[in-house]
């Protein structure tokens, strides 16, 4: 190695040793700095490969919902909205199902959220009405069965964890503080299997309902709430999209188009600027080592002004001297950063085991290029303060500095 | 055909800009050393001795007048080129030694070696020189505060020879040591001129100046007098 062999390194080495107390306290502010960026960054990684891997499961949907984002089905006796734009009429699902051939599985679904209650307990739940033969497709029983009657409906595992409801249990729906509310009771039929977060049907907190149901209750028959299509190939996503524009946004955007992939991209965005955010509130830390180390390059520059002449006197160019310096603040930067990669390690290890709940993403090179990008950062940042009080060091007076004490 | 001096000074002046006043510490000197001189600047303080070793050694230029060292003319020269030159042209022996503290004496030595020909040496020329001025093995490893002020001085001189420098550049090298370890540094010194080697030397002590064959007396910048001294 030729910086090893270098014998402005072994000054430096040297140097960083005499002092090595003074330098290790410097080194500690590196430590932090890096290890608020590094760990912020492993957090994020996982984060977000944690979300993506949760919502790619349904990667392959293209969910159509009414341009102005109205509530849909509405309340009860509301019968939707009388604005075309706050649902889907039949005359647009006609057209989806035209361009969505009979290779693509097209679901159109009501939905709404609703007070609910359950013996003493109350809460509120997203209820969903969809074609039974279609759920079945989507989402399995775990217990019960899937409903055959008006009144009864299949619930997600979280709703009948928090609400104690098994098969058989009643469920009381509607305001009962609305004097306009009329409340229904559903009969839990069947519990779903856990789905996890998903684009197209959030079941696992949610109560599904025949849609005959639904549209007795909340009126609004064939204004749907979401449409959403289960794309057979893949590949075709986008051409699909671009029709589905086509045929239903040609005079006016009566319709919002997503597919899952660029919402699992916005999402991830989100996520990647929230944790950009968080690490340039960590690298203030790094702001202030940088500032204990340009100290303490100074604090040696001072100490070593006779050194300096006796090196320059005796042949040692401006741009050695800068050299030995700048090797310092390195080694400043290179203990600080390994130590704080080391802690960073653990501590979002730690940190993403709890918040996440899960270390599955943890050892992937997504999470962990964190770890020598902090490394980097906290080396550059050391190389950066020393620049000046090596500049100054190089440019002293070789007579001035001989005659320093 | 007439010896080119290896030292070479045209109507040198030096003069300090300070914040209230300016200071001539050379007044248009002119002096020629040629190869094997041994040369004693003699003065009061203050007289410009020190800054004439300064510009001789190319640890400050002047600020008119011509300066040639080895034939090269200093005002010619960038600061890489200055401080090569002062690498391998000149050695340094100073009042207070200067060795490098971080270094053992070994690596004081070989320091300069170094800084010529970019690489360790494993010749163990540092070690013959240390030899050669007194210090055996068992002291080279030693840092320079481990040892006596007679033994710094002889490991600096090492330092000095390990490039084999045309000129020798002495500032007050006995200033610092006992009379006894003075006799010897300064036979060491005689001997190295008696092998050829051009010595430069600063001093006021008329007993070390004694050493030198040619004696030049400063006063307020000029030269006032010179002798040569047919005894050393």
């Amino acid at each position: 190695m030729i910086i090893l062999d270098d014998i402005f390194f072994e000054l430096s080495v040297r140097n960083v040793r005499l002092h090595f107390l003074r330098s290790l306290l410097a080194a500690v502010g590196i430590v932090i700095g890096v290890v608020a960026v590094t760990s912020i960054g492993i957090l994020g990684a996982n984060m977000t490969q944690s979300v993506t891997a949760d919502l790619s499961a349904s990667g392959n949907i293209i969910m159509l919902s009414p341009q102005s984002g109205g509530g849909g089905g509405g309340g009860f006796g509301g019968g939707g909205a009388s604005d075309d734009d706050d649902y889907i009429s039949q005359r647009q699902l006609a057209k989806i199902e035209k361009v969505a051939g009979t290779e693509n599985l097209v679901i159109a679904m009501y939905s709404d959220s609703d007070k609910i209650y359950v013996g003493s307990d109350e809460g509120r739940a997203t209820i969903y009405a969809l074609d039974m033969n279609v759920l079945k497709n989507l989402v399995e029983v775990d217990t019960g069965d899937y409903p055959t009657s008006l009144s009864s409906v299949v619930i997600g595992p979280s709703l009948a964890e928090r609400y104690k409801l098994k098969v058989g249990s009643r469920i009381k729906i509607g305001d009962k503080d609305k004097e306009d509310v009329t409340q229904t009771t559903v009969r839990v039929a069947g519990i779903l299997k856990e789905r996890g977060m998903s684009m197209d049907l959030n079941s696992d907190n949610a109560i599904i309902a025949m849609e005959k149901w639904f549209t007795n209750y909340y009126g609004g028959e064939g204004k749907y709430d979401q449409v959403n299509i289960v794309v057979a190939d893949l590949k075709n996503i986008d051409d699909l999209e671009d029709k589905l524009d086509h045929a239903l946004n040609y005079r006016k955007d009566e319709v919002r188009i997503m597919d899952s992939g660029s919402i699992i991209e916005r999402i991830s965005s989100t996520i990647g600027i929230i944790i950009a955010f968080m690490s340039a509130i960590g690298a203030i830390s790094l702001l202030v080592a940088a500032v204990s180390i340009f100290n303490v390059m100074l604090m040696s520059v001072t100490e070593r002004i006779k050194e300096i002449g006796i090196l320059r006197s005796i042949g040692t160019r401006r741009s050695e001297i800068r050299r030995m310096f700048l090797y310092e603040s390195a080694i400043l930067g290179l203990i600080g950063s390994g130590f704080g990669a080391l802690v960073s390690l653990l501590s979002s290890f730690v940190l993403t085991s709890v918040l996440l709940e899960t270390t599955e993403y943890f050892f992937t090179p997504e999470s962990l290029i964190h770890i020598p990008y902090g490394i980097l950062i906290g080396i550059i940042i050391c190389v950066i303060s020393g620049v000046y009080p090596a500049w100054k060091a190089s440019n002293m007076d070789p007579i001035e500095a001989l005659r320093a004490d | 055909m007439k010896e080119e001096p290896v030292i070479k000074l045209e109507n040198v002046t030096k003069i300090y800009v300070l914040p209230t006043d300016t200071v001539t510490a050379l007044n248009n000197v002119s002096l020629e050393i040629y190869k094997g001189e041994f040369v004693a600047i003699m003065g009061q303080s203050g007289s410009g001795k020190s800054t004439l070793l300064n510009q001789i050694g190319c640890l400050d230029v002047p600020t008119s007048g011509k300066l040639y060292i080895d034939g090269n003319d200093v005002s010619l020269l960038n600061d890489d080129q200055l401080t090569d030159l002062r690498r391998d042209k000149i050695g340094y022996i100073f009042q207070q030694f200067n060795l490098i503290p971080l270094l053992n004496l070994r690596e004081n030595v070989e320091y300069p070696l170094i800084l010529k020909t970019k690489k360790r040496d494993t010749t163990g020329y540092p070690e013959k020189l240390l030899e050669m001025v007194g210090l055996g093995p068992s002291r080279i490893m030693h840092k320079p505060k481990e040892i006596s002020g007679g033994q710094q001085q002889r490991v600096a001189i090492a330092r000095a020879l390990v490039n084999d420098p045309t000129i020798l550049l002495c500032d007050e090298p006995t200033g610092n040591l006992d009379s006894k370890t003075s006799i010897q540094v300064m036979n060491m010194l005689k001997d190295l001129n008696n092998q050829g080697r051009t010595i430069v030397m600063v001093t006021h002590d008329e007993e070390t100046a004694a050493f030198a064959k040619r004696q030049i007396l400063f006063s307020d910048g000029h030269i006032i007098e010179e002798k040569f001294n047919d005894n050393s």
